[in-house]
C-alpha cells in the first residue's frame, strides 16, 4: 500500500485572541524588530499515512484533521498531500 | 447513589473530588479508569480536573476519544448527571457534550487564586442549592479557561438559561464571563473553578458543597 505524506497546517480563527502570539510579537520588538503588525501561532503536523489510493489518503486525513488535529470551534485548517515516494512503487 | 469518578493519565483532582464527596459529604464514590466502556451501577459521573493524556493537541482531545467516554455520552444522553470541572469542562466540551472551547488565558498566566461567581441556576440540577444571584466563591487554577465562542452562539445560551455561573471579576477573557455552562436539559454542568476544593473547611471555605449535595436531593 503507498504511503502519503501529508502536512496539517492548524490556525487560530482570525476571531479568536492569540495572546500568545502577541507575547511572541512584543519580544520581537524586544528584539529590536519593530515591524511585526501581526503574529499568530498555529500548529503544523506532519503525518505518514497508508491507503490504497490518493482518494482515500484524503478523506481520511480530512476526517483527523477536522475531527482530532483542529478544533473548528476556535481553528482552521490546510491539507497538502504529497505523492507517494518513487521508491514505493518500485 | 454511587458516583463513578473518571482517571485519565494525568488527572489530578479525582481524589480531591473523592474527598468532597465521600469524605465531606458521604456519598459513595468510585474510581472509572479511562479504558473502562460500561457506567453499570453509576448513578453519576464526575471528570475531574489535571491533564489528561497531558493535553497535548490540546486541553481535553485526546480524552475525547477515550473508551469510557462514550458510555458517559449515552448516559448523559439519558439524562444522567455529568459534572465537569477544569479539565473535566475542556473535555465536555471537545467531545461536544457543550458548545464552544477553552482557550488560553488572556493573560496567559496560570492563574490561582479563589474567584467571585454569580449563579443563575435555572434547570442545571447540579445548581439547585443555590438561589439565582447567589455570590459563591470557589478556587480556580487554569492555564487554559477563556471560554470562547461566536456571538450567535453566545446569545442563544444566555438566552436558553445555559450561562450558569459567570465570574464578577473576569480573571481570564472568557467571553459573556463565563465561568460554567450547562446542557439544556440541565443534568450536565461544566465549570472551569473548582467546588470539590470549597467542600471541607479545612481547606477554606465551603460554597462548592450545595453543588455537590444536590447529588443527595
Amino acid at each position: 500500500m503507498p504511503t502519503f505524506h501529508a502536512r496539517v497546517q492548524v490556525s487560530l480563527r482570525p476571531s479568536v485572541l492569540d495572546p500568545a502570539g502577541e507575547a511572541t510579537r512584543a519580544a520581537a520588538a524586544r528584539l529590536g524588530v519593530d515591524g511585526v503588525r501581526r503574529l499568530r501561532i498555529g500548529k503544523a503536523i506532519e503525518l505518514e499515512l497508508e491507503a490504497a489510493d490518493r482518494a482515500t489518503a484524503q478523506s481520511q486525513l480530512e476526517l483527523i484533521s477536522d475531527r482530532l488535529l483542529a478544533n473548528p470551534v476556535i481553528e482552521n485548517w490546510t491539507l497538502e498531500i504529497s505523492e507517494p515516494a518513487a521508491a514505493e512503487h518500485p | 447513589m454511587t458516583v463513578g469518578v473518571l482517571v485519565f493519565p494525568g488527572s489530578n483532582c479525582d481524589r480531591d473530588v473523592r474527598w468532597a464527596l465521600q469524605g465531606c459529604l458521604g456519598v459513595s464514590t468510585t474510581f472509572l479508569w479511562h479504558e473502562q466502556r460500561h457506567l453499570d451501577g453509576i448513578d453519576a459521573v464526575v471528570i475531574p480536573g489535571g491533564f489528561s493524556y497531558g493535553d497535548y493537541l490540546r486541553c481535553g482531545a485526546i480524552a475525547r476519544f477515550a473508551p469510557v467516554l462514550e458510555a458517559v455520552k449515552a448516559f448523559a444522553a439519558a439524562g444522567g448527571p455529568v459534572l465537569g470541572i477544569c479539565n473535566g469542562f475542556q473535555v465536555l466540551t471537545e467531545m461536544g457534550l457543550l458548545p464552544g472551547a477553552l482557550t488560553r488565558n488572556a493573560g496567559l498566566h496560570f492563574i490561582c487564586e479563589p474567584a467571585e461567581l454569580r449563579v443563575s441556576p435555572g434547570a442545571c440540577r447540579w445548581l439547585q442549592g443555590y438561589a439565582e444571584g447567589d455570590a459563591i466563591r470557589l478556587p480556580i487554577a487554569h492555564g487554559e479557561g477563556r471560554y470562547q465562542c461566536d456571538p450567535d452562539d453566545l446569545r442563544r445560551l444566555e438566552d436558553n438559561g445555559q450561562v450558569v455561573l459567570r465570574y464578577a471579576a473576569n480573571p481570564n477573557g472568557s467571553v459573556g464571563d463565563v465561568a460554567g455552562l450547562s446542557n439544556p436539559a440541565g443534568n450536565v454542568l461544566g465549570l472551569m473553578p473548582h467546588p470539590e476544593r470549597a467542600c471541607d473547611p479545612a481547606t477554606g471555605g465551603v460554597d462548592g458543597r450545595p453543588l455537590l449535595a444536590s447529588l443527595l436531593r
